[in-house]
Order: C-alpha cells, then sequence, then structure tokens
C-alpha cells in the first residue's frame, strides 16, 4: 500500500507540474459548467431541482477526458526507461499499475469535487433529490474508474502515447455507445448480452438514484480487468510473481 | 553478499543475447564487465536485477533466488541502469526520496540517508534542482545515488560513465571506488583503463559467452597480444631510430605513438630493452625513456573479442 501511494503521489505532482492537471480542471469545468448552466438542456430547462443535466455532460467529458489523462502513465515511462527504474525496486508489477490508476482516479475525484458548488446551487433552488445527487456523482466516479482501468491498460501495451489515447478511446466506444447501437438491433439474448455491456444503461440507473449491485460490480469489473490486463502487460518480461 | 550466476541463458528469438553464462562474484569485489556492443552486458545485469526473467539458469544474489523472491533481493540491489534514466520534472531531493520509499527504506532513515548521499555524490548545490535541469555528470550522480540511497549490498552499474567528460568520468570512478570497498559491485564499461583503475577482477564477453576472466594483469599475460616495449630517443636524426630499431634482433614492428615515443612490438620483450639502451650508447643518441608496459588491454580485448 506504501509503494502504491508513494507511486500515486509522485504520479499527481507530475500532473500538477506539467499543467496537465490544472488544464484538465479549467476544461472540465469549463465545458460541464457552460452546458450545465447555459446552453441546449441545461438545469433551468429540466424544471425541477436536479443534477441530471450536469451529469449527462460530465458522462461524456470524462469519455474524453480521460484517455487523455491516462495515455501518459505507463507509456511515457516506458518511452524515457524509468520504467526499469521502477521496475528493479522492491514493488511488485501490481503496485506500479495500481499506483498510476489511483493517481488518475484522485485527479478525477477532485475535478469532481470541484462541481459540489453546483450541487449547493441547485439546493438552494428548489427541493433537490440528495439520494439521487449522491448517486450520481458515484455513478460518476465508479464509470471514471473503468476508463482509468481501460486507459491504463492502453498506456501499458507500448511506448507511443498517441496510440494508448486511441486505443484507449477505441476500446471506451465501445462499451460507452457501440454495445447500446448493438443492443438496440438485437433481441433475445444477444440483445441483453449487448444492454448489459452497455456503459449507459449502468450509468443511468444509477444517476437516477438507483444502487444496484450489479452496476456497480460492472464498473468494478471493467476498472479490475484494465488493471491485471496492464499488470500482465509489464510481466512479459517473463518474470513470475 | 556475493553473486552467483549459473548457466544463464536468454534468447531474443532465434539469437543468444546471453548464451550459457556462469560466474561468481564475492563479497566486496569490484567486477568490470566488458564487452563489444550487443555482447549481452545489459542483458545479463538486467536479468540480475530481476527486470528480465532468464530463459534458462539461476541467479542468486546472497543465496537468495532473483526468480523466486524477486523483491527480496531488489531491496539488497542498487541498479542504475544504462541512459540512467530519471524524472526530469523531479527536484534531485524529491527523486532520492522517491527511491528511499520505493525501496522500502524504514522512514525513520530515509532522511539521514538523503544527507549521506548528497554528501558522498557531491550533490550538495544542486539538491533542490529539478533533475531535467543538471548537467550530464550531475544527473549521473543523482543517478547513483538513487541506486545507492537504501544501502544495498550488491551494485549494478551499467556504463556509469558513458557520455561524461574525462574530468566527469575521474570523479564517478573515484566515487565508485570509494562506495566499492564495502559492496559487492558490477559494472560494465567500454573505457579499457577505466576497468584497469577501478576494477579488481574484468571479465570479458563475447556473443553472450565469457571469453575471459582475471585481474587486468593476468588477461595480459594469457592474451596473444604482443609484449610492447616503449621508448623515446632524442636528439637523433629525424626517422633514424624507427629505422635502427626495426632492424634489432626480436623487434617485429615499430609505430609512433601520438606523442612522439616509440612503440616496439617485440616477440619477447625480454632482451629487447637492452638491446635499445646499447643501440643508443653506440650511436649517441639521448634516451629519455624506456619501458614494457606489457601488452595493451586494448589488443588483450580486440583479440578475444574478434575472430
Amino acid at each position: 500500500m506504501n509503494a502504491i501511494w508513494t507511486i500515486a503521489r509522485r504520479e499527481l505532482a507530475a500532473f500538477f507540474d506539467s499543467l496537465m492537471a490544472y488544464i484538465l480542471l479549467v476544461v472540465f469545468l469549463g465545458i460541464s459548467g457552460f452546458f450545465t448552466w447555459w446552453f441546449g438542456a441545461d438545469v433551468f430547462m429540466q424544471g425541477q431541482a436536479d443534477l441530471g443535466s450536469f451529469f449527462n455532460i460530465a458522462y461524456w467529458t470524462l469519455f474524453f477526458f480521460i484517455p487523455a489523462l491516462t495515455m501518459r502513465t505507463l507509456a511515457e515511462e516506458r518511452r524515457t526507461g524509468t520504467l526499469d527504474l521502477l521496475l528493479t525496486k522492491a514493488v511488485t508489477d501490481r503496485q506500479v499499475v495500481l499506483g498510476k490508476f489511483l493517481s488518475c482516479l484522485l485527479l478525477i475525484a477532485l475535478a469532481l469535487a470541484c462541481t459540489l458548488p453546483y450541487y449547493v446551487t441547485v439546493a438552494s433552488i428548489g427541493p433537490i433529490d440528495h439520494g439521487a445527487a449522491i448517486c450520481g456523482y458515484l455513478a460518476l466516479l465508479l464509470m471514471s474508474a473503468s476508463y482509468i482501468g481501460i486507459g491504463v491498460f492502453a498506456s501499458s501495451l507500448g511506448s507511443n502515447q498517441l496510440v494508448a489515447f486511441l486505443i484507449a478511446l477505441l476500446i471506451g466506444t465501445f462499451f460507452h455507445l457501440l454495445a447500446g447501437i448493438v443492443a438496440a438491433s438485437f433481441t433475445g439474448a444477444v440483445g441483453r448480452v449487448f444492454d448489459f455491456l452497455g456503459m449507459g444503461v449502468h450509468f443511468d440507473s444509477m444517476s437516477r438514484g438507483v444502487v444496484d449491485s450489479r452496476d456497480v460490480l460492472f464498473f468494478l469489473s471493467i476498472a479490475t480487468a484494465g488493471v491485471v490486463g496492464a499488470e500482465l502487460q509489464l510481466s512479459k518480461r517473463g518474470l513470475q510473481r | 553478499m556475493d553473486i552467483r550466476i549459473e548457466g544463464l541463458t536468454k534468447r531474443y528469438g532465434q539469437q543468444a543475447a546471453v548464451d550459457d553464462i556462469s560466474l561468481q562474484v564475492r563479497p566486496g569485489e569490484v567486477l568490470g564487465f566488458l564487452g563489444p556492443n550487443g555482447a549481452g552486458k545489459t542483458t545479463t545485469m538486467k536479468m540480475v536485477c530481476g527486470l528480465l526473467a532468464p530463459d534458462a539458469g539461476r541467479i542468486l544474489v546472497g543465496g537468495r533466488s532473483v526468480l523466486a523472491e524477486p523483491q527480496a533481493v531488489r531491496r539488497h540491489i542498487g541498479y542504475l541502469p544504462e541512459h540512467n534514466p530519471l524524472y526530469p520534472d523531479m527536484p534531485v531531493l524529491d527523486h532520492l526520496r522517491f527511491a528511499a520509499r520505493l525501496q522500502g527504506l524504514d522512514p525513520g532513515r530515509i532522511r539521514e540517508r538523503l544527507a549521506e548521499m548528497v554528501r558522498v555524490c557531491g550533490l550538495d548545490a544542486e539538491k533542490h534542482k529539478r533533475v531535467g535541469e543538471l548537467s550530464k555528470g550531475y544527473r549521473q550522480r543523482v543517478g547513483l545515488a538513487q541506486a545507492m540511497v537504501h544501502d544495498p549490498e550488491v551494485l549494478i552499474l551499467d556504463e556509469p560513465t558513458t557520455g561524461l567528460d574525462p574530468n566527469q568520468i575521474v570523479e564517478i570512478r573515484e566515487l565508485i571506488k570509494q562506495v566499492g570497498r564495502a559492496k559487492t559491485v558490477i559494472f560494465s564499461t567500454h573505457i579499457l583503463p577505466e576497468v584497469e583503475a577501478t576494477c579488481d577482477r574484468i571479465l570479458i564477453i563475447n556473443k553472450g559467452r565469457i571469453v575471459a576472466d582475471g585481474t587486468a594483469q593476468e588477461l595480459r599475460r594469457r592474451s596473444q597480444g604482443k609484449p610492447l616495449v616503449r621508448v623515446r630517443i632524442e636528439d637523433a636524426p629525424e626517422g633514424a631510430p624507427a629505422e635502427a630499431l626495426r632492424a634489432l634482433p626480436g623487434v617485429d614492428h615499430v609505430e609512433l605513438a601520438g606523442d612522439g615515443a616509440l612503440l616496439l612490438q617485440t616477440a619477447d620483450a625480454g632482451p629487447v630493452p637492452g638491446q635499445v639502451f646499447r643501440l643508443c650508447v653506440d650511436r649517441g643518441w639521448t634516451l629519455t625513456e624506456l619501458h614494457s608496459p606489457g601488452s595493451r588491454l586494448e589488443d588483450v580485448f580486440r583479440d578475444l573479442t574478434l575472430n
């Protein structure tokens, strides 16, 4: 745990040093704020005090932002050779991957925490469903964990950040969009399988305030699969552990 | 801690990068690892650090298998990878602290070890700078410091002096010598005088196999390199000494060294210096230098690795 935290902290420091973190926060807050308060189906069009419009925007912005955040995690270390430095310390491959994962998750959590004023504002406009709002945030965080898992895995594949970004986006697109589209054109078992694989179904039910263990399990298993995949990719050097 | 390597083999596709190497490094020994590029030096060192898994053979560090307990063994190894990769955005002290934490150093000792590393590696003036702002020599010191911060008993240094200027090379070499007194060190290099100056023992590998193992002196004696005699003659007509020396019995070849001295390649160095001296007395030339450095390590290296 100690090693994971050490790696995560270094990674966070690098995010803030390279301005990456600030750019992400500013753009994320800018886009989600613009669409939540000002443009299109914003809060005032809803006719009731809820954060649904914000959650729908964040659902899309995070989908694009997370690959940009995760792309450098392992690919950059591989390119510069610092991966060798990490892997010859007394740490396991899993600790390295989890450290990277944790740093991205913390940054996203920070970005989401910065939107809490939206919550407070809407709550002061009218009677807000607190349960739904909290569930919505939880759903965003869990969905982010899934995409971070995918992104860290994509970053473990090679030393090119752009390739990592595109692969993460490609895998993400399947869950974000394609599964739902495919599900709609099939009936029966195939339709149900693709329906279950779609991110949207799980996100929607959760952001409406329904916490179903299947949804939570879905997000967590994608995140876990990503972490395990990245770990396997690192251990391709042939060491057993 | 000793290092024992038995039957170590690593293949990349069909080609064996390391081919059935066995060797032992005694505690406190400084082993110079020589070989042409692509001979398998880096691959061997990576396997000792547990970064790469061998296809066959085993590596024991202090009696523990690197493959079976990689984390436990790595705690006792300090590794400086080739090209010295570091995080350019990290300040020196943070970088060292990061390495210490990852090596599981007791938090209570970190401050003291950092101070020690800054002192030993001469980083005091630079300790708050970012690694990316440092000159290559200082970066190399940071690389060494991060490898040694947890006070490992074994140091594996992959070409620690490449790309440094001659002064920095001497500094780093002194540093290795100094810390190497109490540690088991393996370091690879291209610079032959460096191994002589620093190492207790030299190992030359070529095409993945060990071709020589011994002290610099032993290697010289064993090689087929011809013994050399170095001569400097003054107050003589231009070109005359070279011609006269070439005519001496037992001298095969005379070449002009860069500094104006003459190097004689001989079949047997024994009688040649005496003959040179008599020659100079006969001709009335001034002999200002005469000694036999043995065969050059460069020749030994060439003999063993070009075939």
